[in-house]
């Protein structure tokens, strides 16, 4: 089996400024995502997830450590990656046809191809009737699913969505969740997914990477069972609540494990909400 | 278009009340006509000095033109280099401020003395007068690119050009045009201006001519023309604006 991505003992050391101590936000982090795997990175806030996103992306150099994309070093290289930032991220001086050839155009496709290809598919998701209307008349969740697909035709194999659906409503997340979860499930692309919520995890991942929290580390690796393809249906799978409540568990902050139930007081944490919903 | 009609009235009103009173305190004080001639003298000496005053016009016209677009390249040529040039900015900025430290008043005598009579102290004048609130406001536009756009660009690996050419610059477009606009209302003036330290015609020209003969009313007529081409340059750049910004104008700013 090929890998689309190793993750090969990535330790990044911010200096601190001054007197501060350094900062350190990774530590010696390895993983590896298989082509056409779905992998998704849950972690509290501030666990070095941006940070690591910039090092896959080139942007910075890791304290050691290495990045393979199919098997080559990548350090320091950018534009090697599909691309999806938790905002849009959309121009807003161009319509949504022309934000997706752009796009296309800095990954090296042509302009003509570009052209066809987002009109395709556009049409395709049933997005045709905004190809020529501008960003800000679309609703948040609107954006994001052309920012999906345009990261999903960059022609790069290895895709990255930084917290994608973070930014919007429960409601439409749930929506958005299931249809990036359809149109996943046709094309089988290398996914590098990262998240807050467990239940978006465990819904449209194929392996979930359990991080703690600063430096980050990795706490587990979940093979997540649930058969393909998938729908909202998993919510109500009883496995998919144990599996919930275990992520959970190792998520929970570290005062809370040890001096127990500081705040909720029950014994058992039978009535404690989920560390993330929706 | 209806709701840009109706804001036009407010002032217009103001500007019809402004007119009549001062008709009327004219006629009713018996004001000279060399201290301050009538609304209604000033347009008969329009209609009557037409011919002159075209003439005049359009040598005007053809300096601020010329000017405003040599000002107007050099302000966006001078961001861009600045911009894309690593260290330029911090080593010219500051310096940009001294090119308009110098009085005009000074500068204009100097630039005769240099390159004479003719049309070129006239154009460096108005170039040196106009680069600055482009350049200025330009630049701003260049580095104040959204970070989370700059971010996203940067992830999908934009080269420097791509940068510029698809992210900073259509980002600076809006503060582009402000500059184009403090800059076409200085063009206008400082052409007058540089028409009255040497030359044979010109608004500038017409309107000294005026004052030593103390015809007030010539001088009158030649301030309506200025205020108009003022207007019409300013308008010219509002169309080009409004043609450049359309479909983006609402999210150009905020979100």
């Amino acid at each position: 089996m090929r890998l689309a991505l190793e993750i090969d003992a990535v330790s990044k050391i911010f200096p601190g400024e001054g007197n501060a101590a350094p900062k350190f936000v990774l530590d010696r982090l390895s993983f590896n995502i298989k082509d056409g795997e779905f992998v998704t990175l849950l972690g509290p806030s501030g666990s070095g997830k941006t940070t690591l996103f910039h090092i896959i992306g080139g942007l910075e150099q890791p304290t050691t450590g290495d990045i393979r994309l199919y098997g080559e070093s990548t350090l320091g290289k950018r534009g090697e990656i599909a691309y999806m930032p938790q905002q849009a991220s959309l121009m807003p001086w161009l319509t949504v046809a022309r934000n997706i050839e752009l796009a296309l155009d800095i990954a090296g496709v042509g302009r003509k191809e570009a052209r066809t290809l987002s009109r395709d598919w556009l049409e395709r998701v049933g997005l045709a009737e905004v190809g020529d209307a501008y960003p800000h008349v679309l609703s948040g969740g609107m954006q994001q699913r052309v920012s999906f697909l345009r990261a999903l035709l960059s022609p790069q194999p290895l895709m990255c969505l930084d917290e994608p659906f973070g930014a919007l409503d429960a409601l439409t997340r749930m929506q958005m969740q299931t249809w990036l979860l359809s149109l996943w499930e046709q094309h089988r692309r290398s996914v590098l997914f990262v998240t807050h919520s467990i239940e978006e995890a465990l819904l449209l991942s194929d392996r979930i990477i359990v991080l703690s929290a600063s430096p980050a580390a990795i706490v587990r690796e979940v093979e997540v069972p649930f058969p393909r393809p998938r729908g909202e249906l998993i919510w109500s799978d009883p496995l998919f609540n144990a599996l919930k409540r275990e992520i959970y568990e190792l998520l929970r902050p570290a005062e809370l494990n040890a001096g127990g139930e500081k705040k909720e007081g029950g014994a058992d944490g039978k009535l404690r909400e989920p560390y993330s919903v929706g | 278009m209806v709701n840009k009609l109706l804001k036009l009235w407010p002032p217009l009103a103001v500007l019809a009340i402004v007119v009549l009173g001062w008709q009327a305190a004219v006629v009713l004080f018996g004001t000279k006509e060399y201290v301050l001639p009538s609304p209604l003298v000033i347009a008969s000496t329009v209609m009557k000095e037409a011919p002159r005053l075209l003439e005049h016009t359009s040598a005007t016209l053809g300096i601020t033109l010329l000017g405003f677009i040599f000002g107007a390249a050099a302000g966006f040529l001078l961001a861009a280099l600045l911009h894309l040039i690593p260290g330029a900015k911090a080593g010219f900025y500051p310096l940009l401020v001294l090119t308009q430290n110098v009085p005009v008043m000074a500068l204009g005598p100097l630039l005769v003395i240099w390159f004479g009579f003719g049309l070129m102290p006239k154009i460096i004048l108005l170039t040196i007068v106009c680069f600055f609130p482009i350049s200025v406001a330009m630049l701003t536009g260049l580095t104040k690119s959204d970070p989370k756009l700059l971010s996203y660009m940067r992830m999908i690996g934009a080269s420097k050009s791509q940068l510029f050419w698809r992210l900073e610059l259509p980002h600076a477009i809006p503060y582009l045009f402000s500059g184009l606009k403090i800059a076409a209302s200085y063009s206008v003036i400082s052409a007058i201006y540089a028409e009255t330290i040497g030359g044979s015609e010109g608004l500038g020209v017409y309107m000294r001519l005026s004052m030593r003969g103390w015809q007030t009313a010539n001088m009158f007529a030649a301030i309506a023309v200025v205020i108009t081409l003022s207007l019409v340059l300013f308008g010219i750049i509002f169309a080009l604006e409004r043609l450049f910004l359309r479909g983006t104008a609402r999210s150009s700013k905020g979100e």
